[in-house]
């Protein structure tokens, strides 16, 4: 008795915190209102299997615990019920598989008209790199990084030389212009994570790897570290403030490119290949 | 079902005694034993040992993430030496060896009907070399450096840089480990496969098989084709570090300095991880899977449901767990299009999962249920595996787990559906068991106060950390209080799953405190107090002495789920009851689908 009460607590306590506790998602400030929505699909097919699951197996422990002079059926096998939920439970699967794999289909297709922004990694802080007015990043190169050059950009790469850097923080970005998001360490494994966006990749030394999304929302948001990367890994903070288009243009022409940092032109161009 | 009979003038004694080794001595009878048994109740009590290791550092880490700063001496390195040991301890030094190495040891051969293992020498071999895995993973805390904090995934290169804790020698430890337990556990998976395969007694078909063996064959299986990857990525990796080779390492830049390495890939480290740990997974669960079965079904006085079913979802859920590993990747930066298959075949694999599941329920359906503590652990089981697989399909429909991944969220997720479960069917086995090993059974009262604080307190841990790894708090952080978006009432979480925490460890040391106690005060339990239909519960001596069966192997005449069988005297018959078989012996083919 009292195991049955118990569980069908579990289950009503289950949904009763889910929908009173005050522990939710952030406001979301990209586009990926599609993550949210397939989220609240699978919690609503999960959370149904769930209480059907637990209170069946409370009405069992309730109705057919042991009394004197009780006996079991003996029913070893039922192959129509069986088939039954097989076939509800591939039906249920799918629900949320599709429209999952939709959705992954977009996330990984980038748009055309979005506007790249590298993000570079290195313990424990983030760095970003904007592609300047030719639109394009110079090549870079994990050896050639030194004092002089902290991106590894290549010196003798005409695109590299307009590329905006921006050794501080934040990295802004335009609000409702879509940005492929480049993602690339010096080190080891970080993770280029914004919990407002709904998106994160690992960054990995030796590869550049990428998400993409637009920002839906002016604000400031938080850049934390996904994937650990050693002992300061929590202290990996930065942040993205999404400007209106005046705010951010405003922004990007107080930076400075790498031809006026490090005048790479004086540069010696090291030999790697 | 296969239910060919042997005649009853079929004769076991076909064995020639001298065939199994006899200890001399007391060295050879208690210590260096080649007897399953013996080597069970040391590879259980050594994982138990260590376990409680690891149950200590959780303790830590949640004081740490609780009260931050309240003991002094646990710092950044600290904090990530105890998750990434507590992580690896409880997967592979506690569970796989508690349930292959101890269950898998003890049960397989008396299940069977067998007087031992089929090579018993190399059984021991592989207890003392998973000894001294054991050992030489424990004396990486004195060390200079101490153990590695690297994760218990060990990703490189952060596993092997200065700015991971135990970077001096602990990572070397810590490998070598690895590699001695792989070495000394495929010594006894050998074993348990070809018992399986060639040590059944007579009359004992595949399809007659309790499900626990099942469970522990198929898993032991796969851990013959899944732990070789780890093998291999332990030894590239440590010749990464001591060699200065490039498996694992690129080109990259330490502390403003260019290291020697170039052209290696971290990811492929972590596809090799993966292709060992993804199965582990169910190295771990399916002979959890296979043991609650057996109690469920024993203690609801009723045959499994659907027992062939039962055996092939154990055997697809083997098979498919080798095409899914990619699913711990996919924000890894691997090819995105990997997304597409690895989230199809993950989700794939629910579906004969929910079977099992919906068989043990239906199990208890117009059954009998006693709620001895081993059912009631087999309960709890059911609710946290149903709710930690459900959270599975969060993190397996890839889309969904790009928020989720690396939050609380999966840390709730894994604790609940190979934590938790895992654990609650190995107490319940042991309560299940304990009278066979011992002769005597485990206190009751203490056993319900271990069961309900265990059960709730978990519960009560694990589901609410799901709502963090929403909110999105990263995992493995030392200090998350000044996340941005994370409320102050966020902490006072954190400060109640750490009060259960230390209320759910606590609640082990009334466990262990039974285990001792009762191996000299508890009750007497006779040979069969659960009047159970399976071999082990059949033995002429209780503890079963060595060689398990006395003169003569038993021989076996029906399946190992007669329970409550219409017209037979008792509500459950032996596997090795000889004599024609009651009316129902054909039952489950005619009786197939008589009840819909």
């Amino acid at each position: 008795m009292v195991v049955a009460v118990v569980l069908v607590l579990i289950v009503v306590g289950s949904v009763v915190f889910h929908f009173l506790s005050p522990w939710w998602w952030t406001p979301i400030a990209s586009n990926w209102g599609y993550i949210d929505n397939t989220i609240i699909i699978t919690f609503w097919i999960t959370g149904a299997v769930f209480a059907a699951v637990v209170l069946f197996v409370a009405y069992c422990v309730w109705r057919f615990r042991h009394k004197d002079g009780q006996k079991a059926d003996y029913e070893p096998e039922n192959k129509r019920l069986e088939n039954w939920l097989m076939g509800l439970t591939a039906v249920g699967v799918a629900a949320m598989l599709i429209p999952g794999l939709f959705v992954w289909g977009q996330f990984i297709s980038v748009p055309a008209e979005a506007t790249e922004a590298e993000v570079v990694g290195a313990q424990w802080q983030w760095a970003y790199r904007l592609p300047g007015a030719d639109g394009k990043l110079g090549l870079s190169d994990t050896r050639l990084v030194a004092a002089d050059n902290p991106y590894g950009i290549k010196p003798d790469d005409p695109n590299g030389h307009d590329d905006v850097l921006i050794e501080a923080d934040y990295l802004h970005l335009p609000i409702d212009k879509p940005v492929k998001m480049l993602l690339r360490s010096v080190d080891t494994l970080h993770d280029f994570y914004v919990a407002e966006f709904r998106s994160k990749m690992d960054m990995i030394p030796g590869a550049v790897t990428y998400f993409w999304f637009t920002p839906t929302r002016t604000g400031q948001f938080e850049v934390l570290c996904a994937e650990l990367c050693g002992t300061g890994h929590p202290y990996m903070r930065g942040g993205v403030v999404v400007d209106t288009q005046e705010d951010y243009d405003a922004w990007l022409a107080g930076q400075q490119t790498y031809a006026q940092l490090y005048a790479p032109e004086v540069l010696k161009t090291a030999d790697i290949d | 079902m296969v239910d060919a009979t042997h005649g009853p003038d079929a004769h076991a004694a076909e064995f020639p005694d001298v065939e199994l080794y006899h200890p001399r001595s007391w060295w050879t009878r208690y210590v260096f034993s080649q007897d399953a048994k013996v080597i069970a109740i040391q590879y259980a009590s050594t994982a138990l040992a260590i376990g409680m290791l690891a149950l200590v550092l959780s303790w830590l880490m949640r004081m740490q993430l609780a009260f931050p700063g309240f003991l002094t001496f646990i710092d950044a390195a600290a904090y990530y030496q105890f998750i990434t040991m507590h992580g690896m301890i409880m997967v592979i030094y506690l569970i796989t060896a508690l349930f292959l190495g101890g269950f898998g040891n003890y049960l397989i051969p008396l299940m069977l009907g067998a007087r031992d293992m089929v090579f018993p020498y190399v059984n021991m071999l592989s207890y003392w070399t998973y000894l001294l895995a054991v050992l030489v993973l424990v004396a990486s805390w004195f060390t200079p450096g101490g153990p590695t904090g690297a994760g218990w995934t060990l990703y490189p290169p952060q596993a092997i840089l200065s700015n991971t804790p135990g970077q001096e020698s602990g990572i070397v430890l810590m490998l070598v480990s690895l590699i001695l337990f792989v070495i000394g556990f495929t010594m006894g998976g050998l074993n348990y496969i070809v018992t399986v395969l060639q040590g059944r007694t007579r009359g004992m078909t595949l399809m007659r098989m309790p499900l626990t063996v099942w469970g522990i064959f198929i898993a032991t299986v796969m851990a013959m084709l899944a732990f070789p990857a780890l093998f291999v990525a332990c030894v590239m990796m440590l010749f990464d570090k001591l060699l200065g080779t490039s498996f694992f390492m690129p080109a990259l830049v330490e502390m403003g300095e260019l290291l020697p390495h170039d052209g290696g890939s971290p990811i492929l480290f972590q596809h090799l991880f993966w292709f060992f740990g993804h199965p582990e997974v169910y190295i771990v669960a399916l002979p959890a899977f296979g043991i609650v079965s057996d109690l469920i079904s024993t203690h609801a006085r009723k045959n499994i449901f659907g027992y062939r079913m039962m055996v092939w979802a154990i055997v697809i859920i083997g098979a498919l767990s080798f095409v899914v590993w990619a699913h711990h990747m996919y924000v890894s930066g691997m090819n995105p299009y990997f997304g597409f298959f690895f989230a199809v075949t993950t989700l794939i694999i629910a579906v004969p999962t929910a079977i099992k599941v919906y068989n043990w329920v239906l199990t208890l359906w117009r059954g009998d249920i006693h709620l001895n503590p081993p059912m009631l652990f087999a309960l709890a089981f059911i609710v946290t595996f149903v709710n930690g697989g459900l959270t599975g399909l969060f993190l397996g429909n890839v889309v969904v787990d790009v928020p989720l991944s690396d939050t609380m969220f999966v840390v709730a997720h894994f604790h609940m559906v190979m934590g938790v479960a895992p654990i609650l069917v190995i107490f319940g086995a042991i309560y299940h068991w304990y009278p066979k090993i011992t002769g005597r059974m485990l206190d009751n009262t203490l056993a319900h106060l271990h069961f309900w604080v265990t059960f709730l307190g978990a519960y009560l841990i694990f589901f609410p950390m799901h709502y963090l790894g929403i909110m999105g708090v990263p995992r493995r952080y030392f200090e998350s209080g000044d996340i941005s978006f994370q409320p102050p009432s966020a902490h006072d979480l954190n400060i109640f799953i750490t009060v259960m925490a230390l209320i759910v460890g606590a609640a082990q040391l009334v466990f262990v405190f039974n285990l001792i106690w009762s191996i000299r005060h508890g009750k007497p339990s006779g040979g069969n107090p659960w009047r159970a239909t399976t071999l082990e519960w059949q033995t002429p001596e209780t503890p079963p002495v060595h060689g398990n069966f006395g003169r003569e192997l038993p021989v076996v005449y029906r399946w190992a789920y007669d329970y409550s069988v219409p017209g037979a005297a008792e509500d459950f018959i032996p596997q090795n009851q000889p004599g024609t078989n009651p009316p129902h012996s054909e039952a489950p083919k005619k009786r197939r689908g008589a009840k819909s």
